[in-house]
């Protein structure tokens, strides 16, 4: 009896032994490697991909970014006179259309924008929303998605003030999804296909609701620049009316972005004289052959209204 | 007589035992961790000033021997403004490229450190830390403070020069970023058991 109590004991004591000197063992090898086995406690991460374009606009057109919560964005836009206007109007400097806008982050995926644009004396206002967001890592997606819906209003007298003329005929609305790529750090492109609804179209023969697209591309040069590009294609048929006596064309715009902290610079050459997506896809009558190229410029500065939360 | 080395014997035995029993457990509260430290830093610079918070420092210690090591995201520190999280990241970290930065170094003399006792100890710490993939050594002093054998807080502050780890701040915004950066670490640390 007492035979097999010493060889019981004897037994766990080696238990023991063994299960310390394994233990002993185990922390040897860890030692050598504390952070490995810090890092396989963590959580596998998910990367959001951050800055796909530098401004909540492309060029004139909206990009996929939005402001983030409580942050407002104060924009001035600006486009001068034609290029071609010749030296009398000194290559379109006197010509200046000036549109001021602010677009207010609600959240950080939401933001709603107003603007006044001179051209046609303009009020326009939108809602954006980030509805998918490119990441990659645990949790990976290729693309982000932002829908947009705007409207504007135009402010300036009636064309026919004799006939009747209604409120409603001074509206136009847009929508838009927007679909964006970060392609690698360099590189973003960016597909919006859009459709456009006027109140009011010259002819029977002009569509209403007009379907179309634009296609968009960022190219990084340094950590604080970046080329711009963007054009709009209108589908022929659509609108078959002129405008100004001029034949609608296709918006092309190349822009080039210069950040300085909470300022972004951004230079255009373009043949749309509007900046917003009402003119630039359906009241665009410059040839850039032909040198109808408006140069301009905004001028984007953030302000914080609100402080995040600590 | 013979009844008594048994017993004797017996004791023994049971001694071992518990030695052996004590040692295995003792082996595992020998690591101090968390996945929650706090480390913030601090630029001063003549037009602005912008700190940044991260919340989920991970960190390890070995009581044993001193051996200390830290990982952190990149991308999880938070600014004041969002555009400065963005460039933060986009265009002065690449946390794209570099997401962690990590420490990994040496206590000395950490057999000091008394668990059992509460009590503050200030004791040096050496190491190598990575940021934006660039590695310096850094040596600062740390508070260790044993609030009571599971939980022990400790705090330090040393100062990181930007160029060391090529980090590089554009010309027009020399004034709104400092060239040092002062870095403030708040870890509470429990047994690690697994």
């Amino acid at each position: 009896m007492s035979r097999l109590r010493n060889k019981l004991y004897l037994l766990i004591s080696l238990l023991f032994l063994t299960f310390s000197l394994q233990s002993f063992g185990q922390e040897d090898e860890e030692e050598e490697d504390l952070l490995s086995m810090l890092e396989s406690e963590q959580e596998p991460i998910t990367n959001f991909t951050i800055a796909t374009f530098k401004s909540t606009r492309l060029v004139s057109g909206h990009s996929v970014e939005t402001v983030a919560e409580g942050e407002f964005m104060f924009i001035i836009g600006h486009r001068f006179g034609e290029l071609n206007s010749g030296w009398r109007d000194l290559f379109g400097l006197d010509n200046a259309t000036i549109r001021l806008g602010g677009d207010f982050g609600i959240t950080d995926a939401i933001d709603v924008g107003i603007g006044r644009s001179s051209f046609q004396k303009t009020y326009d206002g939108f809602v954006k929303a980030k509805v998918l967001r490119q990441k990659s890592g645990a949790e990976s997606f290729p693309i982000t998605l932002t829908a947009m819906s705007n409207i504007y209003l135009r402010g300036d007298e009636w064309e026919n003030p004799d006939r009747e003329n209604y409120q409603t005929s001074r509206m136009v609305f847009s929508t838009s999804a927007m679909f964006a790529r970060k392609v690698n750090d360099g590189l973003s492109i960016q597909l919006t296909p859009m459709m456009v609804h006027r109140n009011i179209v010259p002819t029977p023969e002009d569509e209403n609701m007009v379907f179309l697209g634009s296609l968009g591309t960022s190219i990084k040069m340094s950590g604080s620049s970046r080329i711009n590009a963007e054009y709009f294609y209108l589908p022929d048929g659509q609108i078959v009316s002129q405008l100004g006596g001029q034949d609608l064309r296709n918006a092309f715009s190349l822009g080039f972005d210069i950040e300085t902290g909470g300022h972004v610079f951004q230079l255009h050459m373009t043949n749309s004289k509007g900046m917003t997506e009402k003119f630039l896809a359906t009241e665009t009558v410059g040839e850039w052959g032909a040198g109808d190229i408006y140069f301009g410029f905004n001028v984007n500065r953030n302000f914080n209204i609100k402080k995040k939360k600590k | 007589m013979k009844e008594l080395q048994t017993t004797k014997i017996t004791i023994m035995k049971y001694l071992i035992l518990i030695f052996l029993l004590t040692a295995g457990l003792q082996t595992q509260a020998q690591k101090m961790w968390t996945q929650t430290g706090d480390i913030t830093f601090y630029s001063k610079a003549p037009l602005e000033d912008i700190e940044a918070e991260n919340h989920s420092v991970s960190s390890v210690i070995n009581m044993e021997n001193g051996d200390i090591v830290f990982s952190l995201l990149i991308s999880a520190f938070e600014f004041e403004k969002a555009l400065m999280q963005e460039h933060f990241n986009e265009k002065y970290l690449h946390s794209d490229k570099f997401p962690k930065s990590t420490f990994k170094g040496k206590i000395q003399n950490v057999g000091s450190i008394s668990m059992n006792k509460p009590g503050t100890y200030e004791l040096d710490v050496s190491g190598e830390l990575t940021i934006h993939g660039q590695t310096n050594p850094v040596s600062t002093t740390m508070s260790f403070t044993i609030e009571d054998e599971n939980k022990m807080e400790a705090t330090s502050e040393f100062i990181v020069t930007l160029a060391d780890y090529q980090v590089e701040i554009p010309k027009m915004v020399k004034e709104n970023i400092s060239e040092t950066i002062l870095i403030k670490v708040n870890m509470d640390y429990v047994p690690f058991k697994k």
